[in-house]
């Protein structure tokens, strides 16, 4: 209970600060829709498993949204966000119905594998996709307004929020249920797990669908948000900053992922205003930093405090 | 595709081929010795390249022997490794043992975005190249068209050579013998009186040393850019992984398969030619799920 209502808070702290201060909006949002790439990763890590390639279900979502927003000039986000993120699901349950065999590195470097036929695909057959200079969207219509930028970003500030709240707190029920259980068990011991009559793969299956359809939320908000999208919203690298992310913050629970985000971003932010030649030099250093110091990620140290600390009142 | 095309893409693929074995035989190895899937490696092959390109350069214009040339592609390998390799045994491969597989790839992945930003913070972001070692060594002819001598002999004799040289040290010499044992067993070799930390080391230099040279073997026919050393991690991983991964062997065929592969689409489907690899290793673990090589170990609980 406590949880959610500091999330909420740290909600409207973020609402409050991108609307006070106009330069934030944009950072803002782009850190949320990283957060929620990572929040669609942290699912499969639960279950032991790093995907290097997630990235392509928010690129599939991008160019969906694209791709309609061309077709149908003045098709309205929240339709245009509807379409990215069904496309995004039926990817990823028709790919998870493969890969959900693999595990370990097999698991990463099929996912990367597939997210570099679909990133060399989409570089390449310019007269489809614009190659690398990718796909113009024209601002749409929100819930039927058409608006100008600044009051477009804040409603975009405003339903990233919401959207991210609603995703955590969906995440956070599905840990708890019985196939987010199930899914951890594959991490501790999948053997086990099926002796206990469950099937491995569905379960592997359900949690690949669901991280598929909360990367494909990031990524139509990305697209509607950018007003551009380009092949490298697939690039293995970006799926590289959503592990990252996820281990930052720690993925034992769902809070993990924002200050994850949080934490990114402010580094992304920090070092290349002030060592622009040397971002990836600090996120590195940093990435490397937190896993000797604490390899669950921030909310992995929160929880073994607070473990502590009940621990001593006995 | 014109069938008289066809030894041209082999011999392209082959070189292509030679250089992807090098590098994934160097990334292979740290797996099976010690579990770590090093992305960093990919800098590895890109630090190679820009040193033997600043080398060549310096001695292009001191020498007339393309042999001493050569040379300087191996020195600058043998540099990259000593030095780079070691300094990241020592720095961080040392300390990851106790991590989870998933963590340890972290970790390299974040040394390798440091390097990345070493890289640039030495040479820049202009293209290197050491085109010098290409001319200088001259053309063959067989069966009336030219290839370079460097491409149709040098890199895959190198590889050939380097792979030979690997197998005699792991078969034949104690050293190799005890970090066979060690891949096998890092406690039962501990136990043996077996000196895992200096076999760590010598197996992360010798990696070091062949991501290196496969860049440096690069460097006269590629030019070198920002990104080189990305596009090579991800194209290894796909060898080392449809090979199964720590198969030394495996990665040979897996090598060749994919480069020429690669090299023969550049001709007839050349939109898809940087998806061939990522296809191919998808087909054969659709077939064999931990690659070509790998013997399925048993479950247990």
């Amino acid at each position: 209970m406590r949880l959610y209502l500091l999330s909420t808070v740290c909600a409207l702290v973020a609402l409050w600060a991108g609307t006070a201060f106009t330069w934030l909006t944009t950072p803002i949002i782009f850190g949320l829709t990283y957060a929620i790439a990572a929040l669609g990763v942290s699912v499969m890590v639960r279950a032991g498993q790093v995907s290097f390639g997630h990235a392509m279900y928010a690129c599939i979502s991008a160019y969906v949204v694209a791709f309609i927003a061309r077709a149908y000039p003045g098709t309205d986000a929240l339709v245009l966000i509807l379409a990215g993120v069904v496309a995004a699901t039926l990817t990823s349950a028709l790919i998870g119905l493969f890969m959900v065999r693999y595990r370990g590195i097999f698991f990463g470097m099929l996912n990367l594998a597939f997210s570099m036929v679909l990133f060399a695909l989409l570089s390449k057959l310019y007269h489809i996709t614009g190659g690398t200079d990718g796909i113009n969207i024209t601002r749409p219509p929100l819930a039927g307004v058409a608006m100008n930028r600044d009051t477009y970003e804040q409603w975009l500030l405003i339903m990233s929020l919401a959207l991210s709240l609603f995703l955590a707190v969906w995440v956070q029920r599905y840990f708890r249920s019985g196939s987010g259980q199930a899914l951890s068990a594959i991490k501790t011991n999948e053997t086990r797990l099926e002796y206990l009559g469950f099937s491995a793969y569905f379960i592997m299956w359900k949690g690949y669908v669901f991280s598929g359809l909360i990367v494909g939320f990031s990524g139509a908000m990305l697209a509607l948000l950018q007003g551009l999208v380009t092949p490298e919203i697939g690039l293995w690298l970006r799926s590289g900053e959503y592990v990252f992310i996820v281990i930052l913050g720690g993925a034992a629970h769902a809070a993990g992922a924002f200050l994850g985000a949080a934490v990114f971003e402010t580094v992304k932010l920090m070092s290349s205003a002030y060592f622009p030649d040397l971002w990836q030099l600090f996120l590195g250093l940093s990435l490397i930093i937190v896993i000797f110091l604490v390899p669950n990620g921030i909310v992995g140290k929160f929880i073994e405090y607070n473990r502590e600390k009940s621990r001593r009142k006995i | 595709m014109p069938l008289d095309l066809l030894p041209l893409a082999l011999v392209d693929g082959v070189a292509y081929a030679s250089l992807l074995f090098l590098v994934s035989m160097g990334l292979t190895l740290v797996f099976g010795v010690m579990g770590i899937l090093n992305v960093a490696h990919g800098a590895f092959y890109a630090f190679g390249g820009y040193t033997a390109a600043t080398l060549v350069a310096y001695f292009a214009t001191r020498t007339e022997s393309p042999v001493l040339l050569l040379g300087v592609l191996f020195l600058a390998a043998i540099i990259v490794g000593l030095v780079l390799g070691s300094l990241m045994e020592f720095i961080l491969i040392r300390r990851a043992h106790a991590y989870d597989p998933i963590l340890k790839l972290l970790i390299t992945f974040g040394g390798f975005l440091v390097l990345e930003d070493v890289l640039r913070m030495i040479w820049g972001v202009q293209p290197y190249s050491a085109s010098e070692v290409v001319g200088r060594l001259g053309n063959i002819e067989l069966g009336g068209i030219y290839y370079t001598t460097y491409q149709i002999v040098v890199v895959p004799v190198t590889a050939l050579v380097a792979y030979l040289a690997l197998e005699y040290f792991l078969r034949y010499t104690r050293l190799g013998k005890q970090t066979v044992a060690t891949t096998h067993n890092r406690e039962v070799a501990t136990a043996l009186g077996i000196n895992t930390k200096k076999i760590g080391l010598v197996t992360f230099v010798i990696a070091t040393f062949l991501g290196a040279l496969g860049g440096a073997l690069a460097s006269p026919t590629t030019s070198l850019v920002p990104g080189a050393g990305t596009d090579m991690i991800v194209l290894s991983f796909a060898v080392v992984a449809t090979a199964g991964l720590g198969q030394i062997s495996g990665a040979l065929l897996a090598a060749l398969l994919i480069g020429i592969m690669r090299s023969i689409s550049v001709y007839m489907a050349p939109e898809i030619e940087v998806a061939v690899p990522y296809i191919i290793m998808v087909l054969v673990l659709i077939i064999r799920p931990h690659g070509l090589f790998t013997v399925a170990q048993a479950r247990t609980i």
